[in-house]
C-alpha cells in the first residue's frame, strides 16, 4: 500500500509537466501559421528592401545588383523631386486628416441624434467607405474633367475658376483634387470612429447638465469634448501615419503630375519601382520614409509620456 | 414643439440630406454616364439625367472586352485571400483572446507594427521575391500577398468576437473531456459565425480594392484584376467615357454587397486595425 502510493507519486507528476508543456505549446501552434505568413511576406522582403537601399538593383540592367554604399542617399539629398514630395506629403496628409475629420465629427454629431430613418441615412453616408479606392480615384477624376463632369462648369460658374478647365491638369491646383477625393472616401471612417464613441457617453450626464442650466454648447465643451479626447487623438495620429504613406488616389488621379506638383513619397517610391523599374533608389526613399515615420512615432510617444507624468 | 426647436429640427434634417447628397453624387454621375448613349455624352454633359438612357456601354463590356476575366479573377484573388485570411486569423484571434503567454505581447506589437509602416516599400522587394518563383503575373502570389497585408487586423478582429464569447463554455467542455481544440472547433466557432461572416466581409473588400501591388505584380491580361484591367483600359481608351463607366459600376458592385453585408460590424472592424481605414 506505501509502497504504491510512493511509485504513484513519483509517477504523478511527470504527465502534469507534459500537459503544462503541451499546454504552453498551445498559443504558439495556434498563432504560428499566421506568423509564419507575416514573416515571410513582410520581414524577409523589408529586411532585402533595407539591404536594396546600400545596393545598385535595377531590374532592367542584367549588370546591376552591386553593393553601392551610400550612393543613393547622396543623390538623394541633391534631389530637388524628393525635396518637393517630402512638402507635397505634409501639405496632402495635413489638409486630408483635417478636412476628414472636420467634417466626420459633424457627421457624427448629426447621426449621434435618433431621428426617423437613422439606419438608412447611415448606410448611405458610410458608403463611400466600400468603395474601392482605385474606383473612387477614377470617379473624382472624371468628375473634374470638363468633357464629362460637372464640376469645372459648377466651379466656373460660382466665379472660383476662371475657365472650365481640369483642375487636375492645372499645377497649383491638382492637389485639391486628390485631396477631395481622399476626404469623400475618407469622412465615413472618422464619422464611424466618432460616433461609437458618441454613443458610449452616458445620457444621464447631458440630463444633468441641462438641469443645471449648461447650453447646447456648454454640454458640447465639458462633456462631448472631454470624452472623445482620447478616440480623437488615437484615431487622428493612427490616420495621419495612415493618409501620408496612401498613394492610391493620387497614382490613380494624376501619376503625380503636373510636373509633380501632387508627387508625396509614398507615390514616388512607387514611380521609381513601378515605371523606372530602379529598386535601389525606391529602397532608398523608403528608408528615409520609414525613419521619419520612426521620428513621428516617437514623438507621438513621447509626448503621451509628458502628458501623463503632467496629469 | 417649440419654433425654434422646429428649426434646429428642419437644420438637422437639412444637414444630413446635404452629407447623403455628397455621399451618393459620384456614384450617381457614374451611373448616369454609363447609361448614356454615345451621341448624347458630348450635348448633354451636365445635364442630371439623359433624355434617352441605353444599356450599350453594359452590352459591350460584358461581350466585348476583357472585363469579364478581370471580374472573375479579381473575384478568385479576393474570395481566396477572404477564407485563407479568416481560417488563419480565426486561430491567432484565438490564441491572443483565450491564452496567456508569454510571446502574446510581441505578437501584438508585430501586428501592430505591420498596420503602421508604409506598405508601399515593399512592392520592389515582393516582386524580386515572387518573380524567381514564377509568382508574378499568377494570381496565387497576389492571394499569398494579400493574404499577409490582410492577416493583423483580421486577427485582431476576430480577437474581438471571440472576447465576446463567455469562457466558460470551453471550460464546461474541458470538464466533459475535450480537448481546447475540439472545443474551439465545435462550440466557440459555430458561436462566432457571424464575426467570421464579417471578417470574410472586410477582407474580400481589402482584397477586392487592393491596387498598387497588383499593378507591380501583374504585367499580362491574362491574370489582371479589376482594378489593373480598368486603369490599363482607361489609358488605353481614354475616350470611351461610357464604357469605362459602365466596367466602374460593374466593379462597385461587390463592393456594395459586401458593405450592405457588414454594416453592423462597421465599428469593430475599424477599430480593430483598420486595414483600408
Amino acid at each position: 500500500m506505501t509502497h504504491t502510493s510512493s511509485t504513484d507519486m513519483r509517477v504523478q507528476p511527470k504527465r502534469p509537466l507534459l500537459q503544462r508543456l503541451a499546454g504552453a505549446c498551445e498559443p504558439y501552434l495556434y498563432s504560428a501559421p499566421s506568423l509564419v505568413l507575416i514573416a515571410t511576406v513582410m520581414l524577409v522582403p523589408l529586411a532585402l528592401g533595407l539591404s536594396y537601399a546600400f545596393r545598385d538593383v535595377q531590374i532592367l540592367n542584367p549588370f546591376s545588383g552591386g553593393f553601392i554604399g551610400l550612393d543613393h542617399f547622396r543623390a538623394l539629398s541633391q534631389d530637388q523631386a524628393f525635396y518637393r514630395a517630402l512638402r507635397n506629403t505634409l501639405w496632402w496628409t495635413g489638409a486630408s486628416v483635417f478636412l476628414q475629420f472636420f467634417f466626420g465629427l459633424i457627421l457624427a454629431l448629426l447621426l449621434d441624434k435618433p431621428f426617423r430613418g437613422r439606419g438608412i441615412a447611415q448606410a448611405l453616408v458610410f458608403l463611400p467607405w466600400a468603395v474601392p479606392t482605385f474606383l473612387t480615384g477614377l470617379n473624382w477624376a472624371w468628375l473634374f474633367n470638363p468633357v464629362i463632369g460637372p464640376l469645372p462648369h459648377w466651379l466656373f460658374a460660382l466665379g472660383l475658376l476662371d475657365e472650365p478647365g481640369n483642375i487636375l491638369s492645372d499645377p497649383q491646383l491638382a492637389m485639391w483634387g486628390p485631396i477631395v477625393a481622399n476626404v469623400w472616401w475618407g469622412i465615413p471612417f472618422f464619422a464611424i470612429t466618432l460616433l461609437a464613441a458618441l454613443q458610449a457617453i452616458p445620457r444621464d450626464l447631458y440630463e444633468a447638465a441641462a438641469i443645471d442650466g449648461a447650453g447646447p454648447f456648454q454640454r458640447f465643451r465639458s462633456i462631448t469634448l472631454p470624452f472623445l479626447a482620447p478616440t480623437i487623438a488615437i484615431t487622428v495620429l493612427l490616420r495621419t501615419v495612415w493618409i501620408s504613406n496612401f498613394a492610391d488616389l493620387i497614382i490613380v488621379m494624376t501619376n503625380g503630375g503636373p510636373a509633380d506638383r501632387t508627387q508625396i513619397v509614398a507615390s514616388y517610391i512607387f514611380t521609381q519601382a513601378f515605371k523606372r523599374l530602379d529598386f535601389g533608389y525606391a529602397s532608398a526613399i523608403s528608408m528615409v520614409l520609414l525613419v521619419l515615420l520612426l521620428v513621428y512615432s516617437m514623438l507621438i510617444v513621447l509626448l503621451r509620456q509628458t502628458m501623463l507624468n503632467r496629469d | 414643439m417649440t419654433a425654434k426647436s422646429m428649426v434646429l429640427t428642419v437644420a438637422h434634417r437639412l444637414a444630413i440630406l446635404a452629407y447623403i447628397v455628397f455621399a451618393l453624387f459620384p456614384l450617381f454621375w457614374l451611373l448616369k454616364v454609363s447609361l448614356t448613349p454615345n451621341d448624347l455624352l458630348y450635348s448633354e454633359g451636365v445635364r442630371m439625367w439623359p433624355s434617352r438612357v441605353s444599356f450599350d456601354h453594359f452590352r459591350f463590356v460584358v461581350a466585348h472586352s476583357d472585363f469579364p476575366i478581370f471580374f472573375r479573377n479579381s473575384l478568385i484573388v479576393a474570395g481566396s485571400t477572404a477564407i485563407v485570411v479568416t481560417i488563419l486569423a480565426s486561430l491567432s484571434g484565438y490564441a491572443l483572446s483565450r491564452f496567456a503567454f508569454r510571446a502574446k505581447y510581441w505578437i501584438v506589437a508585430l501586428m501592430l507594427l505591420t498596420q503602421m509602416f508604409p506598405l508601399v516599400m515593399l512592392v520592389a522587394p515582393i516582386f524580386k521575391m515572387l518573380s524567381p518563383l514564377g509568382l508574378t503575373n499568377s494570381l496565387t502570389g497576389l492571394v499569398i500577398v494579400y493574404s499577409a497585408f490582410n492577416v493583423p487586423f483580421a486577427t485582431f478582429l476576430m480577437q474581438s468576437f471571440f472576447d465576446g464569447i463567455p469562457k466558460d463554455l470551453e471550460e464546461a467542455a474541458k470538464i466533459d473531456g475535450a480537448t481546447q481544440f475540439t472545443a474551439f472547433r465545435q462550440i466557440i466557432l459555430p458561436l462566432t459565425l457571424p464575426g467570421i461572416a464579417a471578417t470574410i466581409g472586410f477582407v474580400f473588400t481589402a482584397a477586392w480594392s487592393e491596387l498598387l501591388f497588383a499593378l507591380m505584380l501583374i504585367s499580362g491580361n491574362d491574370a489582371a484584376t479589376f482594378p489593373v484591367g480598368l486603369l490599363s483600359f482607361v489609358s488605353k481608351f481614354s475616350v470611351d467615357f461610357g464604357q469605362m463607366m459602365a466596367a466602374g459600376v460593374l466593379a462597385l458592385i461587390p463592393a456594395c454587397v459586401f458593405f450592405f453585408l457588414i454594416q453592423r460590424y462597421l465599428v469593430q472592424g475599424l477599430t480593430a486595425g483598420a486595414v483600408k481605414g
